[in-house]
């Protein structure tokens, strides 16, 4: 069975409707980009996901459990439940700038007793070796480049052990040469048990490292497949006309 | 004649002293709870916790310590509060409200993102307020608290309006003998100890400089 399913997914904010019905499906050890035009709603749909917001209607199941218990309002402790499932990486990062590196990363671990303040501290600086920062580990937020906290925040995630990672355009606030080494930790850490999805308007990266590819314009999904089959064969008018648009822009 | 004049005017300035650090153990959290209320999403306890904060500090704290003071015994023929307590409620009271409106611009200044990486997280909404929220609102509202807590030491003078002795009124006792001086004295007083204090908030305010943002 698919690890996340997500069904007729709808938000709307006052009268725009947002997001109009998504669903889609992720095998465990995925990793989904989602790409479209500013506005169609990713971002709405990453939060949805990490019930930052609430879906109007709609389903969402990790490992065949349904999240949102259909219609019915959920109590702030399920909602904290169900977040636990998914781990979000955030576009300007939000670090907690009191916090060094380290403390960023074992700060919620710690506080919810996932296991002995010992073994947090050294899963976390595993995590940070990963990311390559683990020289930084008492540097505080400030004194570090966007792309370097990004990277934190990218260990910070992780260390919940969420089943669904997702990043909603983590290198779009970085200057441009600071995008690549940000790109390559996420690539790195893909694996058997870490799925994802990455909202993106990096395509060479979503073509090199995603399983699927959606392609969502105006609060539906377009597209769904391969890389190849979106990226070099798309069949819908729309996603090459954004293709299209896209590669001019270069 | 210095030496009693500074004994009698080191006892007044116990009693000011006594006022100042009481005042501030009530009304420090004191305020948290008015600033919660005055940003609760309930509507009608937000709208009375504003008003509330509106009316204390729309008015003298003087007529507060009056109202305090006299007010159950005019109004409700109920038993006066000994001097000394009812001087404490009535500035726990006024500086509670004050101390709430510093920590309200200073939690609303905190960016929504902060709390957003703490839910996602998994973390409670206590966890969030007082790991997350609540250390970076202290450092950004040391400023306007010092300047506060300074306004408090020199305020406590307002006590001896229902006739709790201070220094003031320990400087003003010597006149009767033909003194002046000692009433101009007790202005040492006040300023040596807001020195302290100033170098004090400057010592944390550098210790918290540890960070930025
Ligand atoms: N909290 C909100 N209240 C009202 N409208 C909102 C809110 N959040 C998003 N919207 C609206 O929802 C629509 C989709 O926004 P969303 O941020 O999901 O798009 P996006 O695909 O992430 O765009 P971008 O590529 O620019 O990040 C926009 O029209 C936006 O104005
Ligand atoms: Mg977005």
């Amino acid at each position: 069975m698919a690890l996340l399913q997500v069904e007729n997914i709808k938000k709307r904010f006052g009268n725009n409707q947002v997001l109009k019905g998504i669903s889609f499906t992720l095998e465990r050890g995925q990793v989904l980009a989602i790409i479209g035009s500013s506005g169609s709603g990713k971002t709405t749909l990453l939060r949805c996901l990490n019930f930052l917001e609430t879906p109007d209607e709609g389903e969402i199941s990790v490992g065949g459990k349904p999240l949102l218990n259909l219609g019915q309002t959920l109590t702030e402790e399920q909602v904290r439940e169900n977040r636990l499932h998914f781990g979000l990486v955030f576009q300007n990062f939000n670090l907690f700038p009191h916090y060094n590196v380290l403390e960023n990363v074992t700060l919620a671990p710690t506080l919810l007793n996932t296991d002995t303040p010992e073994r947090i501290k050294a899963h976390a600086m595993e995590l940070l070796e990963q990311v390559g920062l683990a020289n930084k580990a008492d540097a505080y937020p400030y004194q570090l480049s966007g792309g370097q906290q990004q990277r934190v925040a990218i260990a910070r995630a992780w260390a919940m052990h969420p089943e669904v990672l997702c990043f909603d355009e983590p290198t779009s606030a970085l200057d441009p040469e600071l995008t690549g080494e940000v790109l390559r930790v996420i690539k790195g850490l893909k694996g058997e048990d870490r799925t994802m999805i990455v909202v993106t308007h990096e395509m060479e990266f979503a073509k090199s490292v995603a399983d699927v590819v959606i392609y969502m314009a105006d609060g539906v999904i377009v597209e769904v497949g391969t890389p190849e089959e979106v990226f070099d064969h798309p069949k819908n008018e729309k996603t090459r006309a954004f293709l299209q648009g896209f590669q001019e822009s270069f | 004649m210095f030496l009693p004049v500074t004994l009698e005017l080191l006892g007044g300035f116990w009693e000011s002293l006594k006022v100042f650090l009481l005042t501030l153990a009530f009304s420090l959290p004191l305020g948290l709870l008015v600033c919660f209320g005055s940003m609760s999403k309930f509507a009608p306890l937000k709208a009375l916790m504003r008003c509330f904060v509106w009316v204390i500090r729309g008015t003298p704290l003087m007529l507060q310590l009056i109202i305090i003071f006299y007010g159950p015994g005019l109004l409700f023929d109920l038993p006066a509060m000994p001097r000394f307590t009812a001087t404490i409620v009535a500035f726990a009271i006024n500086y509670a409200c004050y101390f709430s409106e510093i920590y309200r611009g200073g939690i609303e200044s905190i960016a929504r993102g902060q709390y957003e990486a703490g839910q996602v997280l998994g973390l409670t909404k206590g966890q969030i307020f007082f790991k997350i929220v609540l250390p970076q609102v202290i450092k950004r509202i040391m400023a306007p608290m010092s300047n506060e807590i300074i306004t408090l030491v020199k305020d406590t003078s307002l006590a001896r309006i229902i006739s709790v002795y201070e220094i003031i009124w320990a400087g003003e006792s010597f006149i009767k003998k033909g003194l002046l001086w000692p009433l101009f004295y007790t202005g040492a007083f006040y300023l040596i100890f807001n020195g302290l204090l100033t170098v004090l908030f400057a010592k944390i305010e550098k210790k918290l400089n540890y960070y930025r943002g």
